[in-house]
């Protein structure tokens, strides 16, 4: 599943998407984000799925435009540790 | 009184010529939406009742009238219901709820039952929010993105326009096609700012209609960027109360090109059902062991 957690307004797409098939609930996401986007927890989309998840923290899914800033300089923008981090390639951004 | 434009008839049905006595399974599936709150009865999987009734400031609450009210002259009993699944906006406070599951997972399950294996693409336009979901052909979903911080493309945005325009809701999908020609959308998504422009676009002499028309167009403009990101395919449906209005729905299928599937049901029950069809796989999962 292709969860996309964020939202589009007038300034843009804003979204962070988790493919939870490739995701295996490592947590090393959670580890390294410096504003604590992410969360492991059972998937709140799939009551059938029993290993756990990793999901946008509810509190960041409405600002994280503004939470992912530290991260995304407008020059010289380093990789992503979210994204370098997972082994399994489940994390992209749309911007 | 004044007359409260924005208000929708609340429902309840009962299937007929069909008994909970003697069934394997009784489950219900509770959807405590930001508007409105449904109640479906599930006896051995085939729909046996439903309430749909607006959500009050209490989410316990309402919950409980609907479920009361789904139960009404059936004979059946809370104590019956063997399992029971909340769901949307106030599913954590669905005090009678054996588990809670989000609305997206159970839209996408009820909207399978609904229309069957076929539908591929959801669009779940409900009170506050909106939900695109992509799902495969076991209504298990496959890709989703959920709209909730504004109330654009929502119920809650058309209740705004029926009151400014003084228009009962039920009769604004009708009213927007009587119309010369199909005015340009308004301008703002923002149902607040929208509301102002459509307040300055009466003053120049705009005809409600055309006003409604313009606004049923920038609602579907604005879901249909949400069905893009998402990816449409041609088995398309559209649940929640927006569905029922057709000045919204086919300025969405003339935007994608695609025709949406006929409801067999009502379409505001689709979360509520999926919640019981859940709670029904999962008591056949515990008995199974």
């Amino acid at each position: 599943m292709i969860a996309n957690y964020g939202y589009k307004d007038g300034s843009g797409e804003w979204f962070i998407s988790i493919d939870t098939d490739k995701c295996n609930g490592c947590g090393e996401c959670v580890k390294v984000c410096p504003q604590t986007v992410f969360e492991v927890t059972q998937d709140p989309n799939d009551p059938f799925r029993e290993e756990p998840v990793a999901v946008v923290s509810d509190g960041h899914r409405k600002k994280i435009k503004y939470t992912c800033n530290t991260c995304k300089p407008v020059t010289n923008r380093p990789p992503l540790p979210c994204i370098v981090t997972c082994k399994s390639k489940a994390i992209t951004h749309s911007w | 009184m004044t007359r409260e434009y924005w208000r929708w008839p609340e429902s309840r049905w009962t299937a007929p010529n069909k008994e909970w006595q003697g069934a394997k399974i009784i489950t219900a599936g509770v959807d405590v939406g930001s508007v409105s709150t449904q109640s479906v009865i599930l006896v051995d999987g085939e729909l046996y009742a439903y309430s749909s009734m607006r959500t009050g400031s209490n989410s316990p609450d309402s919950a409980q009238n609907a479920m009361k009210w789904a139960l009404e002259g059936t004979g059946l009993t809370m104590d019956k219901i063997q399992y029971t699944v909340g769901t949307g906006y106030g599913r954590v406070n669905v005090p009678f709820a054996n588990r809670a599951i989000t609305e997206i997972a159970c839209h996408s399950r009820g909207a399978n039952f609904m229309y069957g294996p076929t539908v591929k693409t959801i669009l779940d336009m409900g009170g506050q929010d909106c939900k695109a979901i992509h799902c495969d052909e076991k209504g298990k979903v496959s890709a989703f993105l959920m709209n909730d911080k504004c109330a654009a493309g929502t119920g809650r945005g058309m209740e705004v326009f029926a009151d400014l325009l003084s228009v009962p809701i039920e009769d604004i999908g009708k009213l927007s096609f009587e119309i010369e020609e199909e005015p340009s959308p308004v301008s703002n998504t923002c149902v607040i700012f929208a509301k102002t422009e459509a307040t300055g676009l009466l003053k120049q002499g705009w005809s409600k209609e055309k006003v409604i028309a313009a606004y049923c167009s920038a609602m579907a403009h604005r879901v249909v960027e949400l069905l893009q990101r998402i990816g449409m395919e041609k088995e398309f449906a559209v649940t929640g109360g927006i569905a029922k209005n057709i000045g919204v729905v086919k300025r969405i299928e003339k935007e994608i090109g695609v025709t949406a599937l006929i409801p067999k049901l009502d379409t505001q029950i689709a979360g509520a059902l999926g919640g019981a069809l859940f709670a029904k796989a999962l008591v056949e999962k515990e008995q199974r062991g």
